[in-house]
């Protein structure tokens, strides 16, 4: 470089700054690819044991959705314990992942129409999306808990 | 990567002509998922609980078990569709991206299948 320059230089790989328009891009990525692998695996064990019996579905329910209170932690129970405390994160997780998929992919939807590419429209449905994800996660456990 | 000349396109470098399919299919299965989706979920909020005869009773009646199945199909294509884009992205290599790209159109159609039997299974009352 002949002198350093205050000039923007962009785009470059490392130095950006970020704006929820990249944020909620990668969200879309990260919840896609972890609802393709973790919860499709999931909805199969569920529909599978389903379909095997009040048994499996006994399994199923211990291992996927335990009660917290009746985990044994000692001897090797501590494994078991962990992995199930584990599974809950990931499904609260998972069902987070969804509505912030869905909202971001019906963002697609607006986008694909050609609507939306505006600044300050971007910026502000881009920021608000993340949240209304996690009040649609809370809304939709409440519901089911509170039932 | 190829530019788009034809000694490119003899070379397996120039464009597959598929993309737009690919990309409309991804919005297709979406809005299959979308509905389904909302469905499963407002179903498993309405029931009385999530207790296996309760769930089991439900999904086998002809309505449910058509959404669910179909769920199933789409949510697997849309997620096949996503995950090889993904690979594409980061898989550079072709030896490895042609086994990740096999690899999961094996998983999504076994899945699939593993899936849309499991509600047959439960729909026409066996076992």
């Amino acid at each position: 470089m002949a002198k350093a320059s205050n000039r923007p230089m962009s785009p470059h790989l490392q130095i950006w700054r970020w704006g929820p328009g990249m944020l909620l891009s990668i969200l879309h990525r990260v919840t896609g690819s972890g609802l393709a692998t973790f919860g499709l695996g999931l909805l199969l064990w569920w529909l599978g044991a389903l379909a095997s019996g009040a048994d499996a579905y006994a399994v199923f329910q211990s291992w996927v959705w335990a009660d917290l209170s009746s985990l044994v932690w000692s001897g090797a129970d501590i494994i078991r314990s962990l992995i199930r405390v584990v599974l809950k994160v990931v499904v609260i997780g998972l069902t987070w992942s969804l509505f912030q998929h869905l909202l971001s992919g019906l963002r697609h939807f607006v986008l694909d129409i050609g609507a939306g590419y505006e600044l300050d429209t971007n910026n502000r449905t881009s920021a608000i999306l993340p949240v209304l994800a996690l009040l649609l996660t809370a809304g939709f456990w409440a519901l089911i808990i509170l039932r | 990567m190829g530019n788009g000349t034809s000694i490119g396109s003899v070379r397996g470098l120039g464009s597959a002509h598929s993309g737009s399919h690919h990309w409309l299919l991804q919005r297709f299965t979406a809005m299959g998922n979308l509905i389904l989706i909302a469905y499963l979920l407002t179903a498993m909020v309405l029931l009385p609980d999530l207790s296996f005869m309760v769930v089991r009773h439900w999904i086998s009646q002809p309505i449910p078990a058509t959404a669910v199945a179909l769920l199933v199909i789409s949510l697997f294509w849309h997620a096949r569709l996503g995950l090889q884009v993904v690979v594409e992205d980061y898989v550079h290599d072709h030896a490895n991206k042609f086994a990740a790209l096999a690899a999961l159109n094996l998983v999504a159609f076994g899945g699939t299948a593993f899936g849309v039997f499991s509600i047959i299974r439960i729909a026409l009352g066996a076992a």
